[in-house]
């Protein structure tokens, strides 16, 4: 109860609530746009960003931008209001909203991009923030292994893109996405239109889960359900989407495009279809759902008629819709019974009105059932598919199974939990109005559209289509075409999706069983890869990093010695050797002093002996660097050895003596030597030879002219160091600080191990 | 093993050797010092104290976390950068004032940053060490 209280205490509900005014402020801003960019003037705003590579901060809102604002800001203003009473309570309240808010703005950002290096950061930071919200509950360890896979899956796909761009860029000589349908003919003909198209449709593939990355969307409903309803299945998971429309006028139209699109399309489809009957879970039944959706925005993103496409954002509009909706009404019946099992609920349009007309009102739309918009989407997804270039029958037959299974899956939504009798869960009343207000909106919006589908193919349908259509193309949408193919299909859905639903435990049955009898899933071959990735990783640790210092430095020193010796005995001839420097005699005495320390050092029995000999050294060596005029090292060099000395008398009465080395370890031993002494020859005839040639001072001139008069100090080392590269300065102290933290979590961590 | 020689010779030391350190980290700029070095010659002062009177005692006198400290410092190391961005030019470029006769500029503030890092990584080192 404490520790409740005093997370109560710390969460204040304000700042999510205000949060809400980002999105509502956006959307009122973007709404007052739609005139214009109805009337085909698009909105474009540039700054230079980093000039020298081309790469510019350009935004662009034309009518397939405006379809995808409208959608992430209206739909991210429910679902603020929503998680404001679903995460009551939720000692990381605030963290939720922000990151919320954060994908909310990188959404935004992708479909507003005009420039392809802006449009992958934002892509790659509505991965991070996905990942962010999908391991919120990071204690879990299922949450953190979903984000993982999810980061996993797009991130890789997303640098495959960023190559893609890069291609785009060499062969075309901008990154500015509405430049680019103008290059299409010259990146068709390319050599490398295949690997261009390749690396785009890996990164919008993995981005919008098609088959074979679809297994982290249904991982990904580990995320509080408000982010699956807003980012997994309204918003991130179309950016794919949204990419393959984009560049429908630059790299579409080829066979090779349609082909591919297609065919993987359709059978994402089927495959989110066929797998959603087989779930008994809300939110795992929604995700396959939402496979399907993509599968089929994909396959119509394949066509090239202006039916295809307009098939393609209609149905866009329609899914975010109905599925934001659904996910808002799982997250309601979760949070009143306790439970998103549909086998264990029923009867709840009692306890539950307003949720039950939400859900009765979004699935009717997911059904195709007239007067609703979803009725519009399925009309013109048939018109579009008898009219796609490659395999129309497959496109059409495809739609029509997975639209079926989808009005079966839409029946059970609705009339299993909220209809027939009341099973052993019971809600505790109706959700608070937050929850059901969206979800209420939204399927009103479904009914409203459904009514006037001229004036949703007007302002919202024809500028998108008309953004991505090689031609203008007028779209008109309407209740009725007439009696025609596409009507005879609708009906034929409706008749299947009932028989569908009756034999829905059946087909459960079967495909409970048939699923886990698949020999290889992709899900397997990503663990596969992934763990054998980790075992790589710990095979090579164990072998390189064993702990081991003398290991360490036998490698590092052995390398050293070996390829500075190869490099600098081929070329440097020996006979220069023969000639050292000149330096005043009384010196010898310092190295003789240094060498008896070296001696001393090397028999040490105990270890304070060992520390004064190397003081001794580090004296000597402190001394050589004043006597050569270097007196900003030699007080570094002193001071050093002080603290040195210090540290090791605080850790010396920690260790153990030193041990005498066995005679076994003999080779060990001589390794030891030869390593010391060859790289103490090897630096020794090095630094020789380098003072036999004369050095290029251009730089210490500049410094000692320089120095006084443009930076105002006489000591050229510390100017250097605090003013002209001070930069890399503040890398350096940024690196002390680090390992300083490092070091003592370290010691810490010890002390408090028992 | 607190010996009251060392105790009482340590107070006289230790000031003084904080004295030269910060002597050390002003004249930096024009003969051999520097906030590298001064915040070297800090922490011997304050490894004298924690020897004589204990890691306590040095946090005491200290009144700032060491990490604290390092993030203080890098803090003003970049806050003098951004004063050359403020006054329109590259980012860390040294700001002089007066700009003619001078007297102090951002590279001192910049130096102090690096005095501030070093000597804060040094004791957290040194007083997890102690206290182990």
């Amino acid at each position: 109860m404490m520790a409740i209280s005093t997370h109560n205490h710390r969460s204040n509900p304000w700042p999510g609530r205000l949060s809400a005014l980002l999105p509502l402020g956006l959307l009122v801003g973007l709404v007052f746009q739609a005139p214009r960019i109805q009337s085909g003037r698009p909105l474009a705003l540039a700054f230079e960003w980093v000039p020298g590579l081309n790469v510019h901060f350009a935004l662009l809102l034309d009518g397939v931008g405006l379809l995808f604002a409208l959608i992430i800001t209206a739909i991210g203003l429910l679902v603020t209001i929503y998680a404001d009473a679903y995460m009551v309570g939720h000692p990381q309240r605030n963290r939720f909203f922000l990151y919320l808010h954060a994908f909310l703005l990188s959404m935004l950002g992708l479909v507003l991009s005009n420039d392809l290096i802006l449009l992958f950061v934002f892509w790659e930071l509505t991965s991070l923030f996905s990942f962010l919200l999908i391991g919120f509950e990071h204690a879990s360890a299922q949450a953190r292994n979903s984000a993982r896979q999810a980061l996993l899956v797009t991130g890789c796909g997303g640098l495959l893109l960023l190559v893609g761009f890069l291609m785009v860029g060499q062969v075309t000589g901008t990154y500015a996405l509405s430049e680019l349908p103008g290059h299409a003919a010259q990146l068709h003909r390319h050599s490398l239109y295949l690997s261009i198209l390749m690396c785009m449709l890996a990164g919008a593939f993995t981005k919008s889960a098609q088959f074979p990355f679809h297994f982290w969307l249904p991982n990904a409903m580990a995320a509080p359900t408000p982010i699956s309803a807003f980012l997994h299945s309204a918003t991130m998971v179309k950016a794919g989407i949204y990419l393959l429309a984009r560049l429908h006028p630059v790299l579409g139209g080829t066979p090779v495009w349609m082909t591919t699109l297609v065919l993987l399309g359709a059978f994402t489809a089927l495959w989110g279809a066929a797998v959603s009957i087989a779930r008994t879970e809300l939110k795992s039944i929604l995700a396959q759902t939402t496979i399907m959706a993509l599968g089929i925005m994909t396959m119509f993103l394949g066509g090239r008629s202006a039916p295809a496409l307009t098939a393609a954002m209609t149905f866009l509009l329609v899914h975010s819709l109905y599925k934001s909706a659904l996910f808002m009404v799982a997250g309601a019946i979760d949070h009143q019974t306790g439970t998103r099992e549909i086998e264990k609920i029923g009867g709840l349009a009692r306890f539950m009105p307003f949720t039950a007309a939400a859900t009765l009102f979004a699935t009717l739309s997911m059904a195709g059932f007239p007067l609703f918009i979803g009725f519009i989407g399925k009309e013109i997804m048939y018109k579009g598919a008898l009219t796609e270039d490659v395999f129309p029958g497959l496109a059409a037959g495809a739609t029509l199974v997975s639209n079926a299974l989808m009005t079966a899956v839409a029946a059970t939504l609705v009339l299993r939990p909220f209809w027939g009798q009341p099973r052993k869960v019971h809600p505790s009343g109706e959700a608070p109005w937050q929850m059901w207000i969206g979800p209420l909106l939204i399927g009103g919006t479904c009914l409203g559209f459904g009514l006037i589908p001229d004036w949703v193919g007007h302002w919202l349908v024809e500028p998108a289509v008309r953004a991505i259509h090689v031609t203008p193309v007028d779209v008109e949408l309407k209740l009725f075409y007439g009696f025609n193919t596409p009507l005879l299909l609708s009906m034929i859905t409706i008749l299947m999706g009932g028989s569908f639903y009756v034999f829905r435990r059946w087909l459960r049955r079967r495909l409970s069983q048939l699923l886990p009898a698949l020999p290889i899933t992709t899900e397997g071959l990503y663990e596969g890869l992934v763990a054998a990735v980790i075992s790589f990783a710990k095979w090579q640790t164990r072998r390189l990093q064993n702990g081991s210092l003398f290991q360490y430095l036998v490698v590092i020193i052995g390398a050293t010695v070996v390829s500075v010796g190869w490099v600098f005995l081929g070329s440097a001839p020996l006979s220069a050797l023969w000639n050292p420097p000149e330096f005043p005699g009384w010196l010898g005495l310092l190295l003789i002093a240094m060498l008896m320390a070296i001696g001393i050092v090397v028999q040490a029995r105990s270890r304070v002996l060992a520390i004064c000999g190397l003081g001794v050294i580090g004296a000597g060596a402190a001394i050589l660097f004043l006597v050569f005029g270097a007196p900003d090292v030699g007080l570094t060099q002193i001071l050093v050895e002080t603290l040195t000395l210090i540290i090791v008398a605080i850790v010396l009465l920690r260790l153990p003596p030193i041990e005498p080395q066995p005679d076994a370890n003999r080779l060990q031993h001589t390794l030891r030597l030869t390593l010391s002494i060859g790289s103490g020859v090897l630096v020794s005839a090095f630094l020789i030879a380098v003072t036999q040639h004369d050095v290029d001072r251009t730089i210490t001139t500049f410094y000692e002219q320089a120095s006084y008069i443009q930076a105002h100090g006489r000591n050229i080392v510390n100017v250097i160091l605090v003013d002209f590269r001070s930069l890399d300065t503040l890398g350096e102290i940024t690196v002390v600080a680090v390992s300083a933290l490092a070091a003592r979590a370290l010691i810490r961590k010890k002390r408090s191990a028992p | 093993m607190r010996s009251v020689i060392l105790k009482t010779a340590t107070r006289l030391v230790s000031a003084l050797v904080m004295v030269l350190a910060v002597y050390l980290l002003w004249r930096g700029h024009h003969a051999p010092g520097g906030g590298f070095i001064a915040a070297l010659v800090a922490a011997t002062g304050f490894a004298l104290v924690a020897l004589s009177e204990g890691p306590a005692a040095v946090r005491q006198g200290l009144r700032l976390r060491p990490s604290h400290m390092m993030g203080a410092g890098l803090g003003l190391a970049l806050g003098s950068g951004v004063i050359g961005m403020l006054a329109q030019r590259p980012f860390l470029t040294g700001v002089w004032w007066p700009p003619s006769g001078v007297v102090v500029g951002t590279p001192l503030l910049f130096d102090t940053g690096v005095f501030m890092v070093v000597l804060g990584a040094i004791l957290s080192v040194l007083l997890a060490l102690e206290e182990t």
